[in-house]
């Protein structure tokens, strides 16, 4: 206890209740706690409200509820530099762009923790639900134990250097579990609804967002096989594997998108969740990390998500000379998408992850899915 | 970070934003509160109590100014004051003219209401800021028009703490039809202010900026000033400002303003040993840094300190880890950082000075000894940060 009086904890607060709690629970334990409150995005409307004031608000009355000292830091030219350039670049080129990975990497565990680094901050904590183990000289990330929560997929571009210096303390806790302690601590964030989807966009439409930064290029749906069978509107607005929003009817089995292509502003969209076209054998991924890179061999078995909250598939590792991955898939894999991660387990060990860059079925790339 | 750096005295240096209670003040004003809460409005004993009380403040705070005490209308705060004093006169004065002349570096409260008049419809000059951190008078000159109703110019700037030409400003609209305003929250306490030497029509002043009770501030409005009022009500202060009084904040202000007017010598030398022995210790420890606005024509109790390489967000939370209360211009609120519209006003909007200074001010919770902590602590960030 009096140890961890000396220890500076930033805690990084949004405003909801994961990192209210993680905050609580670092006060619990005696450390130095520090909330700061990120704003890394600006959508003050018309009428001068802005989604952020609010929420530095539930910062302020939770760090007054602590007995905690709160301040404030802006990152939005860093964010949009890092972050938001390279989600419109992504989907500039077809892809489907993870801006909550890129964010972890650039913002909250680069730019966010030098600051807390210059304010003599020892840790920087935040609300995530991911684990950190010290194990045999190494720092290891683990799933947090709520398997339904479990955000390692998002973090699987931090390196050992970073986890040194950062808690997750909600790690070890079920959600139910964080939001009961909020409750019984009286926190003005206990019943506060978690935020979904990507946080700058929010609760708004999402097409219309991405609209107002991209042009959209409307133009033909097709089969595989060349059948037109109806109107997109605009490439971007579509990921692999989709099935709403298409608008073709008629009988049969419900239509998905299948693949893009580019050069011809085309739609690909086939017939059944099961479609052949949706299924892959390997992948190729790029921007690799390894969390713990001297534990990496040539050629390794492990586990693979592909998504946020799907199950862990088995696969073969193939790390390639340029530090890229070749994975093979031990199943074939449904609507492998490029632009989303590709994150590694053993075990709940994380072992890091790359960007999906090529699709493979066959031994063959497959052009058509981006 | 070492960890002495953690453990440690607060040490304010923030009385520009806001000033500790004199306990002389607090002592005048509990009384009141036991004792006198009648309505300075009713027609018995008790009203006629507090009737006595106010009037006796106002004598007090007439006189600071060399004014009559039917020219004092309590308000507010400065705020307040600034709202009436704009909105009052240019309301009041439309059909002599649509012009209003004020600055850029003008605090938020006639800033913004100007540019609230400038909605219904008036024309608003802003002048500019010399690097100097004052308005030029031949500027003024320049602007008036046949239209100008109003002037305002503030006395002392509450960010750089630099002393505007108001004796020059006053003269040159001495035969002007205009009204001069000036806001003296910052200058008052600490500057000799003779309304009617200097030729001011409005004055704007605030209780809590001099170790008074926050709530309450004045508006001097010269006899001869057309003004209407902002809200509507009884007949207070002469319908200028309708409300029951606030008497007992009346009370404690009348003594901030009697300790203020013993002490302004006193205090001017104090401060700028205070500031002068701040600078030198920075200078000694190798601190790198510029002072914003010209020094010889600032305040003793403001300095405005620009350190290269930084920047407010990181300074000012770990000046207040560090136990020190400072505090600077551009706002951040939710993590926005607004650069300060002084420094911009004074440097040009994108010139680094307007995020990476802070504004550090003297008041009676200073001590040589503090000053020189406070000294210290904030050289060793500084150069933490630089390093």
């Amino acid at each position: 206890m009096n140890e961890n009086k000396n220890t500076r904890v930033v805690v990084g607060m949004s405003g909801g209740v994961d990192s209210s709690v993680a905050a609580l629970l670092l006060k619990e334990q005696g450390y130095d706690v520090v909330g700061i409150f990120m704003k890394n995005w600006d959508d003050t409307d018309e009428f001068g409200v802005c989604t952020a004031t609010e929420d530095f608000d539930d910062v302020v009355r939770v760090c007054n509820q602590l007995d905690i000292p709160y301040y404030a830091v802006n990152f939005e030219k860093q964010y949009w530099d890092k972050v938001f350039t390279y989600f419109l670049d992504e989907y500039k080129a077809g892809r489907t762009p993870n801006p909550d990975v890129m964010c972890n990497k650039e913002i909250k565990f680069k730019a966010f923790l030098d600051h807390a680094l210059s304010l003599g901050a020892d840790y920087l904590a935040t609300g995530h639900y991911a684990q950190v183990r010290e194990n045999d000289g190494n720092i290891e990330m683990l799933r947090g134990v709520d398997d339904n929560k479990d955000q390692t997929y998002f973090l699987n571009q931090l390196t050992e250097d970073v986890l040194q210096k950062v808690m997750f303390p909600l790690g070890h806790l079920p959600k139910s579990k964080v939001r009961e302690l909020a409750k019984e601590a009286g926190l003005v964030t206990a019943t506060k609804k978690d935020s979904t989807g990507i946080c700058f966009i929010g609760e708004r439409n999402f097409k219309e967002f991405l609209s107002e930064y991209l042009p959209a290029q409307p133009g033909e749906m097709q089969t595989m096989d060349g059948v037109v069978k109806g109107r997109h509107d605009g490439l971007m607005y579509y990921t692999i594997g989709q099935r709403q929003g298409l608008g073709i009817g008629g009988a049969g089995d419900p239509w998905f998108v299948v693949g893009k292509n580019l050069k011809d502003n085309v739609l690909y969209v086939e017939q059944g969740y099961h479609n052949e076209k949706l299924y892959s054998d390997e992948l190729i991924a790029t921007d690799v990390n390894w969390i713990n890179p001297d534990v990496i061999q040539d050629t390794f078995t492990c586990t693979a998500k592909f998504r946020y909250r799907q199950q862990d598939s088995g696969v073969k590792v193939h790390v390639l000379d340029n530090g890229n991955v070749r994975v093979v898939f031990d199943e074939k894999q449904r609507a492998i998408t490029p632009g989303q991660a590709v994150v590694f387990y053993e075990g709940d060990v994380c072992l890091g992850g790359g960007t999906i860059d090529e699709v493979i079925k066959d031994q063959q790339a497959l052009d058509y899915v981006g | 970070m070492e960890r002495s750096e953690r453990i440690m005295d607060h040490i304010y240096l923030d009385h520009a934003a806001t000033t500790p209670m004199d306990k002389r003040v607090i002592d005048a004003m509990n009384p009141i509160y036991q004792d006198v809460f009648g309505n300075p409005s009713s027609v018995h004993s008790f009203g006629r109590k507090a009737r006595q009380l106010l009037d006796e403040a106002r004598r007090v705070l007439a006189s600071s100014i060399r004014a009559n005490e039917k020219e004092i209308i309590f308000t507010s705060g400065g705020t307040e004051a600034d709202n009436l004093a704009l909105i009052g006169t240019a309301k009041a004065n439309r059909h002599l003219g649509n012009h209003i002349i004020t600055t850029q570096q003008e605090h938020h409260a006639a800033l913004h209401t100007a540019e609230y008049l400038e909605k219904e419809g008036f024309d608003v000059t802003y002048l500019p800021v010399s690097v100097d951190g004052k308005i030029q008078v031949e500027d003024v000159k320049q602007a008036l028009t046949e239209e100008t109703i109003l002037v305002s110019i503030m006395y002392v700037n509450n960010e750089t703490g630099v002393i505007q030409p108001i004796k020059e400003v006053a003269e040159l609209i001495n035969e002007h039809q205009a009204y001069f305003h000036t806001d003296a929250v910052q200058a008052f306490g600490l500057l000799d202010i003779d309304v009617k030497e200097l030729g001011i029509d409005l004055l704007t002043v605030s209780a809590h900026k001099i170790n008074g009770p926050k709530g309450i501030g004045f508006l001097y409005a010269s006899e001869n000033v057309k003004l209407s009022a902002l809200q509507f009500g009884g007949e207070q202060e002469r319908k200028r400002r309708p409300g029951t009084e606030n008497v007992v904040g009346a009370v404690g202000f009348q003594k901030a303003v009697e300790l203020a007017m013993e002490n302004k010598e006193n205090r001017r030398v104090e401060y700028q040993k205070f500031k002068d022995l701040f600078l030198r210790i920075l200078e000694s420890e190798g601190v790198h840094f510029e002072i914003n606005g010209k020094e010889e024509d600032t305040v003793p109790a403001i300095v405005n300190i620009s350190f290269p390489g930084t920047n407010v967000e990181t300074l000012l939370t770990n000046f207040d880890l560090a136990g020190i209360a400072a505090s600077s211009g551009s706002a951040c609120t939710a993590g926005s950082v607004e650069p300060s519209h002084v420094l911009s006003a004074i440097y040009g909007e994108n010139n680094e000075c307007t995020t990476n200074s802070i504004r550090f001010s003297f008041g009676i919770f200073n001590t040589e000894e503090n000053i020189t902590e406070a000294a210290h602590r904030v050289a060793k960030i500084i150069n933490r940060l630089t390093a």
